[in-house]
């Protein structure tokens, strides 16, 4: 083990579990490490108390070094400033070579804090890390409108990238390790918080879990038209027992909710099956569905590019071609 | 109340195409203001309406063209514009962006109430620039906010969206919000708005203006830099086209669907 340090931002969910996000990173960061003379791989946990016991066979499973742990009951919900209060406490003291976190709603409010007051860079939405013959961390993503892959390096320490989830596949095996636990207690006597949580209303409709799972999804962009073309959507996707996705077309069009969105600024899903009714496929969303195993596009438009993304297509209307569908699945 | 607009101008995406030489075409790209941007300002409006005494400043970073969408901004109901540019900003990353739109804020309005920005800007999609220029201005943020159910003089009531659900929060003054697309028609520039927007002196700050050093702005104040630029590839082979609803049937039973008896 060198003295280097690889450290994953380790998300404590509403449910009080860790986001699955931290797995996908920690099988990066062990691929990472054979590159950086073996890193230390650890994760930061901030959490209200009581709840590491719950969360240490995952962390021995996938490999960890080292768990820096910062308890405080003002942590049982999500706070920028006494989160990244807690988070630069313990960075600045460990200062890893290179820290992952995970994209999500907490992860992007988060990181651009730690990188900001570290005086350091930071890469979002990464798709690719790799170390460079310098042994820098060269992380690769989608940029100008996802035209454009850019790779990009830091010269400042630490290093740091977030990563959407499902970007990486986790580990495929247990890699147990005999985890270290280090206990911090941070000081927050001196940090008055300017946000108050007044209440959480869970959502009822998880369609973002279901575009999670999905096994197939069906997914609309602008040339759905109107709401009559997303009627029509669903109604084939609930007979083939499908998820609903959109384009951000469609959004941007409000035919369809923003937690539906797939692609860049939306969801990345990875589906047995993906069938892309009227998306033209503009680089942002085939970088949130690309991962699907099969690809079936339904456009119009022959030249579209989200055919060059898809293993089977159809040029036709969608209007035409989802109610004969659902029909020919129903009888 | 002082609001404070960041926007952005960005190239019109869905106009950019690659050209035979692997490079991105960028004549011809028409600039807009990022598509979020428009929903930031719609929410500073949406603010002035429910409370006395606001007054809105759109402010940009970019190059001197950029005083387009500040005029866009004052025509649809934005009070002033704030262009910050200088050659020397140019290359700038976000942790250089935030920077110095932080220090061109603790200039011109330093008293300022709220800061509000898109959650993303097209070009980018980073959605790093707001949390800067709030750490920068060392004042709390709100990200992903959806609505904003109430205002005060001194806080602001919000809706937050996240993977799980909606968080209402209270935010006290001074602070930045982050906010997203939503389904309302945003305003049309009405013909006095245009006239007023016409006439505006929009006032440009530059590097000499703002107290930093050319060391700390653009490409040499930016602790990232791209090492290489590529096309993306496609893993995928070629596309088999599907002439007939039959053909289509049999492949998505093929994929996995199944009948529905």
């Amino acid at each position: 083990m060198s003295n280097k340090t690889i450290l994953l931002y380790a998300e404590v969910t509403k449910e009080n579990y860790l986001h699955t996000v931290l797995f996908e990173l920690a099988n990066k960061a062990h691929e990472l490490a054979k590159s950086l003379d073996n890193a230390t791989i650890a994760a930061l946990l901030i959490t209200k108390p009581g709840m590491l016991n719950e969360f240490k066979e995952a962390f021995e499973n996938n490999g960890f070094d080292k768990v820096y742990i910062a308890e405080h009951e003002k942590f049982s919900n999500y706070s920028t400033e006494l989160y990244s209060k807690a988070a630069l406490d313990i960075i600045k003291e460990i200062q890893p070579e290179i820290i992952l976190i995970g994209a999500t709603t907490q992860g992007r409010d988060l990181a651009p804090r730690i990188s900001s007051s570290l005086h350091t860079g930071l890469t979002a939405d990464c798709i690719e890390l790799e170390i460079n013959e310098k042994g820098m961390l060269a992380a690769t993503r989608p940029t100008f409108g996802g035209k454009l892959m850019a790779t990009i390096l830091c010269k400042n320490k630490p290093q740091m990238a977030t990563v959407r989830p499902k970007v990486f596949k986790p580990l495929n095996e247990i890699l147990k390790k005999n985890t270290e636990y280090i206990l911090k207690t941070p000081d927050l006597s001196n940090l008055k918080t300017n946000v108050e949580l007044i209440k959480f209303t869970k959502n009822l409709t998880s369609c973002i879990n279901e575009l999670d799972s999905a096994e197939i999804i069906v997914a609309g962009g602008k040339g759905m038209k109107n709401e009559e073309g997303f009627r029509l959507l669903k109604e084939f996707a609930n007979t083939i027992g499908a998820a609903v996705g959109a384009s951000r077309g469609a959004v941007d069009m409000g035919l369809a909710a923003h937690e539906m969105q797939i692609g860049q600024t939306g969801k990345t899903v990875t589906p047995k099956l993906y069938i892309a009714c009227g998306i033209s496929g503009a680089i942002q969303h085939i970088v949130g569905m690309d991962g699907s195993d099969k690809v079936i596009a339904i456009n119009s438009d022959k030249n579209a590019p989200i055919f060059e993304n898809s293993d089977y297509g159809i040029v036709g209307d969608a209007f035409e071609i989802l109610p004969q569908l659902t029909k020919m699945l129903i009888k | 109340m002082k609001i404070l607009v960041c926007i952005k101008q960005v190239p019109d995406t869905a106009d950019i195409k690659w050209t035979e030489n692997n490079t991105i075409q960028r004549e011809g790209v028409e600039s807009v203001i990022n598509p979020f941007d428009i929903y930031a300002i719609e929410t500073a409006l949406e603010i002035k309406k429910s409370c006395e005494n606001v007054e809105i400043t759109a402010l940009s970073m970019g190059p001197l063209q950029a005083e387009e969408i500040l005029r866009k901004a004052i025509a649809v109901g934005c009070d002033n514009g704030v262009l910050v540019s200088d050659k020397k900003f140019a290359g700038a990353d976000t942790y250089s962006t935030g920077k110095t739109i932080a220090a061109a804020i603790k200039t011109f309005c330093p008293d300022f109430d709220l800061i509000i920005c898109g959650q993303f800007a097209t070009d980018g999609d980073t959605a790093q620039t707001g949390p800067t220029i709030a750490n920068n201005l060392d004042i709390p943020q709100v990200t992903y906010v959806k609505q904003i159910n109430s205002c005060e003089n001194n806080s602001i009531t919000l809706e937050r969206e996240t993977e799980e659900g909606t968080e209402t929060l209270k935010v006290h003054f001074p602070a930045l919000i982050c906010v997203l697309q939503n389904d309302k028609e945003p305003q049309r520039p009405r013909i006095n708005g245009i006239i007023k927007a016409q006439k505006a002196e929009i006032q440009t700050l530059t590097l000499n203006d703002i107290g930093l050093s050319s060391d700390e702005v653009g490409i040499k104040g930016s602790p990232t830099y791209v090492s290489k630029a590529f096309r993306p590839e496609n893993k995928r082979e070629k596309c088999v086209i599907i002439n007939t609803c039959d053909e289509l049937f049999e492949k998505l039973c093929q994929c996995g669907v199944k009948i529905n008896e």
